[in-house]
């Protein structure tokens, strides 16, 4: 177990540093001169002069690789150019509204869409079969947006059980004054692509030869839906949860744009927006890592469901 | 002469079906599936006529009043003004002592110069009108125009990136093998949405550039299919005997390998399609997508935000309308083909 994991550490090493790389180059050959963004529109040229001294942006670009590896591996981005903010501050105090909206919103969606699935592939063919494919399947091509827009408008403005965005200092009173509606848009947006989905890890299963024996040997359905046919399906189930972790972090931007949810993916947004150079490169680097030790985490996951996967 | 030369090769022609052939004649089968490419394709139609400038040309021109309703709701009934009051008593004449009065005509001659030719303003539109007065269902034309050309451009860049990099990926293998891995594993480490913001960061905005931004980060699914299809057949006997009878790298991987593949990759392509559709909603929408002067679904939508809480749903539905039509009818396509195409993968996601 511990040879597996130094072994997968050891293995994100390169990638990670391509990441660094990618984003180095990108905004180093691509992106604008960060010293005539810091400047302003007025600045002189003396002034921009000495940001580029003082960013290291005259020295060859291994020197300028050799500063940005640095402030990675030492975590000190500096500041924020538009707020001045460092960017471990932003994100320390943008991260527990993202997670606040975010946590509910993975955690429901998974235990709605497993049951729904489940009794859909179970019932594969039928009409409830039929009508809720069909029904996903046309949910799915209507823009995320205008669920949102379209929500907003009937539950916050028309109909006035929720209010239609804000947020506040008490975890508590944004849990269930603030969340409940961004969080009930996403779950329903999210229900659709994962219903279909698990329908079909679970049609997958349904169709082996230990489902047969199972109900040969006189069980009963629940038994060998549950006891059997869920633990088998539950791999890919978590792999695709796995895959949607990272993405607790950055948030549903779009939702926190739309309620106006000081979270992080707000900020990112803001930032792209502002052309803030430390926080993008910050986020896309540090959220690089995270996805890959959620993705070993997944895969020592599987371990536990299912005892004769072989980690090598 | 002839006839001798004939009767051998009409021997050779009887051949086993193509796997076109045989696709096109399992898809023919498929009745949700024409039926959706039917639709399809009257989008490609009425694309080409906007860009071409046939309809929809003047969606920019403000033809109604603003926010004119849909004609089947019919015109907006006329606000109450209050009406000013006339003041009583007789007019007085002021001319004698109105400083200004010599002034007067000689102004009306200078302001006749300027007359503009009023025009009349629809009261109703056929799907109503925009906050400037702009004919919904043209710029929903338009806007169907310019999400779906970036939608398909974009699909076709991160398909000629993936199909090449994975074709020398899975072909060559050993170094080149390995540094093509390591960037694919660079591009998947980071969350696609945020390699997108990163991107837009540094490209700026426009049509071409999110044709682009959205090619360049979303090529990572294409590559790795490419690959592994171009190991399974690198070393089948067919690619051998090209190689035996002299057939240059290149030519054994594009001119024998890639047709073989080719349908693996068309539905990988059509499935980008509707994602980058969906993608470039959402960027525009952000104000990271096309620009100001040209309008899709995504900015279509972004106005229709703030026109819904003052009632006007109009718009809403029209851009909501036409994007859900154009992709459900597309994914249904796609799921034909790839049935058509790659019956192995039947049933799967």
């Amino acid at each position: 177990m511990a040879a597996y994991i130094i072994k997968r550490l050891w293995q994100m090493v390169p990638t990670l540093f391509g990441a660094v790389l990618l984003v180095f180059f990108l905004f180093k050959y691509f992106g604008g001169d960060p010293a005539e963004i810091l400047g302003g529109q007025n600045a002189t040229a003396e002034q921009i002069a000495a940001i580029t001294q003082q960013l290291g942006l005259d020295q060859p670009w291994y020197v300028q690789l050799g500063i940005y590896l640095k402030s990675i591996v030492t975590f000190d981005w500096g500041k924020s150019w538009a707020t001045n903010e460092s960017v471990a501050n932003l994100f320390m105090t943008r991260l527990p509204a993202t997670l606040t909206v975010m946590i509910p919103i993975l955690v429901l969606d998974v235990l709605l869409a497993l049951p729904i699935a489940m009794w859909v592939a179970y019932r594969r063919g039928s009409l409830t079969d039929r009508t809720i494919m069909v029904a996903t399947t046309i949910a799915l091509s209507i823009s995320f947006l205008v669920y949102v827009i379209v929500g907003q408008y009937v539950f916050g403005f028309q109909l006035g059980w929720f209010p239609v965005q804000g947020w506040s200092d008490s975890v508590w009173t944004n849990l269930v004054t603030y969340a409940p509606l961004p969080v009930l848009l996403a779950v329903f947006v999210g229900l659709a692509p994962q219903t279909r989905l698990y329908r079909t890890f679970f049609l997958d299963e349904l169709g082996h030869d230990y489902v047969r024996t199972a109900r040969a040997k006189g069980l009963t359905e629940n038994a060998v839906l549950f006891k059997h046919v869920l633990r088998n399906a539950m791999i890919p189930i978590l792999t695709n949860i796995g895959l949607q972790l990272p993405g607790i972090f950055v948030g549903a931007f779009l939702i926190e744009v739309f309620f106006s949810i000081p979270g992080l993916g707000r900020e990112i947004l803001l930032a792209v927006n502002r052309s803030d150079y430390p926080v993008i490169q910050a986020v896309t680097i540090y959220l690089a890592a995270i996805t890959m030790i959620i993705n070993l985490l997944v895969d020592l996951c599987f371990k536990l469901v299912d005892p004769r996967v072989v980690l090598k | 002469m002839t006839a001798v030369i004939n009767a051998p090769l009409a021997a050779t022609v009887e051949r086993s079906e193509g796997v076109w052939h045989a696709a096109w004649r399992r898809f023919k089968m498929d009745r949700i599936g024409l039926t959706s490419a039917v639709i399809v394709v009257a989008f490609l139609l009425l694309i080409v006529f906007a860009a071409t400038g046939l309809v929809a040309k003047n969606w920019q021109e403000e033809v109604g009043v603003a926010n004119a309703p849909p004609t089947f709701v019919g015109p907006r009934p006329p606000e109450a003004i209050g009406v000013i009051e006339v003041p009583k008593g007789p007019n007085v004449d002021l001319s004698a002592i109105d400083p200004l009065a010599p002034r007067y005509k000689e102004w009306d001659e200078r302001a006749a110069k300027f007359k503009t030719e009023e025009v009349i303003k629809a009261e109703t539109l056929p799907m109503g009108g925009d906050r400037f007065g702009r004919d919904v269902l043209s710029k929903a034309i338009k806007g169907t125009q310019v999400s779906v050309f970036v939608g398909v451009m974009a699909a076709l860049v991160a398909t000629l990136i993936g199909t090449l990099l994975g074709a020398l990926s899975g072909f060559f293998g050993g170094k080149v093998g390995d540094f093509l891995e390591w960037l694919y594993n660079v591009f998947e480490a980071i969350p696609g949405i945020l390699l997108i913001f990163a991107f837009a960061a540094v490209f700026g905005r426009g049509i071409g550039t999110v044709v682009l931004i959205l090619g360049l980060t979303g090529w990572s699914g294409l590559y790795r299919q490419v690959r592994s299809e171009f190991i399974k057949h690198r070393s089948r006997e067919y690619v051998r005997s090209a190689e035996a009878i002299g057939a240059s790298v290149w030519s054994r991987m594009f001119t024998h390998i890639l047709p073989n593949v080719s349908h693996v990759v068309l539905v990988r392509m059509s499935i980008l399609v509707v994602g980058f559709i969906k993608a470039e909603v959402i960027l525009s929408y952000l104000g990271l997508g096309v620009g100001v002067d040209d309008v899709s679904w995504g900015t279509m939508l972004a106005e229709a935000q703030s026109e819904l809480i003052l009632g006007h749903w109009w718009q809403l539905v029209a851009a909501t309308v036409f994007m859900a039509v154009f992709v459900t009818a597309f994914s249904l396509m796609t799921d034909a083909l790839r049935d058509a195409l790659d019956p192995k993968l039947r049933g799967l996601e």
